[in-house]
């Protein structure tokens, strides 16, 4: 149903194309990666203290639905919100409880995480599925919606999408800029070395990993209340997202901003996925609906191409000041994955 | 009571002023009166008394007393297994004792943790220095120290290059840690905990890993910080390191301590209460080379850092050459291109007679060529797996199920053989260093025309190593040749018959190991001497 409707959408827009509608759409673009930006920041906050939550995908589909269902009973917006954070959490919980205290498989125990929230949001969904509810309004800024172009593409968005833009700074300034920032990557990346230095490693994780919960939570009902409203069961379009979300994740060498930029990346291609149906006929629709997908793949190559060996012979035979310039530019594209990712700390 | 004028001054100046330019003017006088806030260590005696902890059946430390007062340098010997790794984790936080106490400056203390223990004066710094490589140096030399959200790097810059500049280390703050050699991750390990006040140093074999010239640096800070007050313990295994820097020596044999010393060291009786017996080095035998097993002819090779160029070396069997030089200087980069590991840019590998230049290691390792690589646990075991398991993936028996039964004599007999400390069914992550060594040695396949090794005893207690060269000797008795790696110049000349120099890539003519002297070596791993050995060779 509802892609439909996008796609016909997609269809008026394209064939009476101007730049007003380019910009209704591009505007569309962002607040559609909004989910996927706090689920995101969520997962990069989680693996960076070393933790990988695999559980998002269900994760984000439980707490759809939760939220969708607390927000239609209780009226209240913000206690929607606040059940899917809280959903998003307590199976964060999970993970770190048998990862850190049980120290059992982080993969396994996610993995069948995934699949456990995802059937029980489909199950336990049953009674509100189909009913309609309540739904974010869009919240036009006064004075800066009326701007030329960045207005209707920045300033009238909903209050989650501002939220989403605000999340890739705060959480790009606090990694990198705050100690206790610096800690997260120290725990991650060598808790030993961060416990000789006074961090109480299992702790920290905890916290992160309840944290990294509690947004990749939220992503659920900024989809049930606000970018696909409602809840459809099985048919809502959410199976999946979590996956990519992951993926964008390590696409984005856990660095808020490049992974911010592959959200955008995603949500772009999937919008001209259906955009572009209209004006390239010949081209079957199944294509372009999957396009976005190899797509990633073909990005991370070329973000990781720093680390092959014929780029550093490149690199060694260029002079001195060029190879400066592009050892920092690929050092700056280079993504490694924080060394102590999945496994378990002990003191001694 | 006089207030300081020019304070009062500027307070006055500042209340006329704007909110803005008043509190930079309060800016001013915070960064006044804290532009001299290097840390300067009172000394402080360490007293360890009878202290106790067991692991399990093993008494790991049983009734060890040690009274160390300020400014002395302690050397703590003892072989792998000995206790030493314990004591200093006790001392720094990491385990408690289970009986004992620990006495700073004459008051009883406990330590909880190893923040604890630098919060009370005690600093550790650990072998593989507890760093994170992906960050920046100043990032590692900030971090862990208290402060606001935001941490203050002007001042932490401020300090790490003046305390760097004290001991004349050559670190740029901005630099990344993965980066730096062994040595450098030390002297940034050293400044932090410096940073951090640090009033005793603990130094878990600091010297394994680096090179000469970054020893001879880090042996003059030690003796620099001691004259300052600082109490240093300096753990090792290695007489020589302990002889040349400490005022006194405490030898730990099974969890006991056995031995005081003081200087004059009488090695010979260091060397015995280490081990409860006499170990005496071998003899040199010289070789009686054979046929050329392998010959490198105008090798050209190259990574991103380093080039060498036209690199000529003629293996014959039964020889050991030694590579000698600083980490990263291309005696790697020769071996592993010896081992078809790295394909040359220019120039041949012959094996036995065959040219095998470009086909890769597989085509070498049919030719009797094996190699050891430096890290056992990553390039040479498998970890899971038990030592039966290993041979049994070694002699590529036939059929694809496991005769349990054949395996298991295998191993066992191996075991024996090779002296390993471990059974048939112990992982090989399990085993000591020197036992893994071993275990690689058993696993090499007879006969072998070429081993190649990478730091071969590093790491290892004197009779490991002495265990592992009698072996590898066996080896080139039966017609093996050997390269090796290593950073211990001792090494290199006890056991090779010709020594290779390398220098940024430059390769020396193969040298005489007989008529080399350690001094000699030293300067040439260092970049000095080279003309004359060009005019040498060109002589000859």
């Amino acid at each position: 149903m509802t892609d439909n409707c996008q796609l016909t959408t997609a269809n008026r827009q394209l064939t009476t194309m101007t730049s007003e509608t380019l910009l209704i759409g591009l505007a569309g673009v962002l607040a559609a990666a909004a989910p996927v930006i706090f689920a995101v920041m969520g997962e990069t906050f989680s693996e960076r203290a070393g933790v990988i939550n695999l559980s998002m995908n269900g994760s984000i589909l439980l707490s759809a639905m939760g939220g969708f269902a607390v927000a239609l009973n209780t009226g209240s917006l913000l206690l929607g919100f606040l059940a899917g954070a809280g959903i998003g959490a307590l199976v964060a919980l999970v993970v770190a409880f048998s990862s850190i205290t049980l120290k059992q498989s982080q993969v396994a125990v996610g993995f069948v995480l995934a699949l456990l929230t995802r059937d029980l949001a489909y199950f336990l969904g049953n009674p509100v599925m189909g009913q309609p509810g309540p739904r974010l309004q869009s919240l036009p800024l006064p004075g800066l919606s009326q701007l030329p172009v960045l207005g209707p593409l920045l300033f009238k968005q909903d209050l989650m999408t501002y939220l989403s833009f605000l999340l890739i700074f705060l959480a790009w300034a606090f990694i990198f800029r705050t100690r206790p920032g610096l800690m997260l990557q120290g725990i991650g990346e060598r808790p030993a070395a961060a416990f000789v230095r006074g961090a109480n490693v299992n702790r920290l994780r905890y916290f992160y990993t309840i944290l990294g919960g509690a947004l990749i939570g939220l992503a659920g009902p900024i989809y049930s209340l606000s970018v696909k409203a409602g809840w459809k069961g099985t048919i809502s379009g959410l199976d999946g997202i979590g996956w990519i979300a992951l993926s964008i994740t390590i696409f984005g060498g856990w660095n808020p901003i490049r992974a911010a930029l592959g959200a955008y990346l995603f949500a772009l291609l999937q919008w001209l996925g259906l955009a572009l149906q209209p004006i390239l006929p010949g081209i079957p629709a199944q294509v372009l609906q999957v396009a976005p997908f190899p797509l990633m793949i073909l990005t991370l190559l070329l973000v990781n191409i720093g680390d092959s060996e014929w780029v550093e012979r490149a690199l060694a035979a260029m002079p001195e000041r060029q190879r400066r310039l592009a050892e920092k530019i690929l050092r700056a594209l280079r993504a490694k994955p924080p060394a102590a990712l999945g496994t378990t700390f002990d003191s001694e | 009571m006089t207030i300081p004028p020019h304070t009062f001054l500027l307070y006055h100046i500042g209340c006329r002023l704007s909110v803005v330019s008043h509190f930079v003017i309060h800016l001013i006088i915070i960064f006044l009166s804290f532009s001299h806030s290097l840390p300067s260590h009172s000394p402080m005696n360490v007293d360890l008394r009878h202290i106790h902890k067991t692991f399990g059946k093993v008494h790991a430390n049983d009734d060890i007393s040690l009274d160390i007062p300020a400014g002395t340098i302690q050397g703590i010997l003892g072989e792998n297994g000995a206790g030493k790794s314990t004591l200093m984790k006790v001392l720094s936080g990491f385990i408690y004792a289970d009986a004992g106490e620990i006495r700073l400056d004459g008051r009883a203390t406990t330590i909880h943790s190893p923040a604890d223990a630098i919060r009370q004066g005690i600093g550790m710094l650990h072998q593989d220095p507890l760093d994170f490589p992906p960050m920046k140096i100043l990032d590692n030399f900030l971090l862990g120290r208290a402060g606001g959200l935001f941490p203050d790097r002007k001042t932490a810059r401020r300090d790490f290059l003046a305390l760097a500049a004290q001991f004349d280390f050559s670190l740029d703050p901005e630099a990344y840690v993965d980066r730096l050699t062994v040595g450098e991750r030390q002297q940034l390990e050293i400044l932090r905990l410096l940073w951090l006040g640090a009033r005793a140093l603990i130094l878990d074999e600091p010297t394994t890993g680096i090179s000469l010239p970054q020893k001879e640096k880090l042996f003059a800070t030690l003796k620099k910080l001691a004259a300052q007050g600082m109490t240093i313990l300096f753990v090792s295994h290695k007489l020589e390191d302990v002889e040349a820097l400490c005022g006194r020596v405490s030898v730990l044999r099974q969890g006991k301590l056995v031995e005081m010393m003081t200087p004059p060291f009488d090695a010979g009786r260091l060397v015995e209460s280490m081990f409860g017996k006499q170990v005496t080095l071998a003899a040199r035998t010289p070789a009686r080379p054979g046929l050329v097993t392998l010959r490198a002819q105008n090798l050209s090779l190259e990574d991103s850092r380093l080039q060498i160029h036209q690199a000529n070396l003629d293996v014959r069997a039964g020889e050991v050459i030694g590579l000698a030089g600083m980490e990263g200087s291309g005696q790697t980069l020769f071996l592993r291109a010896c081992a078809g590991l790295l394909h040359p840019v220019a120039g041949k590998t012959l094996v036995g007679g065959r040219d095998l230049t470009g086909q890769a290691h597989h085509a070498f390792k049919k030719q009797g060529v094996a190699y050891l690589p430096a890290s056992r646990m990553e390039e040479g075991l498998i970890p899971g797996l038990t030592l039966t398991d290993h041979f049994v993936l070694a002699e590529k028996m036939r059929g694809v199920f496991i005769n349990r039964e054949a395996a298991l004599g295998l191993a066992r007999q191996r075991i024996s053989a090779f002296n390993i400390k471990g059974t048939p069914a112990s992982t090989v992550e399990s085993l000591s260093g020197g036992n893994q060594q071993r275990a690689l040695l058993a696993l090499l396949q007879t006969p072998l025309n070429l081993i190649l090794l990478e730091h071969p005893t590093r790491g290892l207690d004197i009779e490991s190593t002495l265990y592992i060269w009698a072996k590898l000797k066996e080896r080139c008795a039966q017609g093996s040749a050997i390269l090796f790696i290593s950073a211990d110049l001792d090494e290199i000349l006890q056991y090779s018959d010709r020594v290779l120099v390398f220098f940024a890539g430059r390769v020396s003519p193969p040298l005489d190991a007989a008529q080399t002297s350690v001094t000699q070596l030293g300067q040439l791993i260092g970049g000095k001497g080279w003309e004359t050995l060009a005019g040498e060779a060109a002589h000859a």
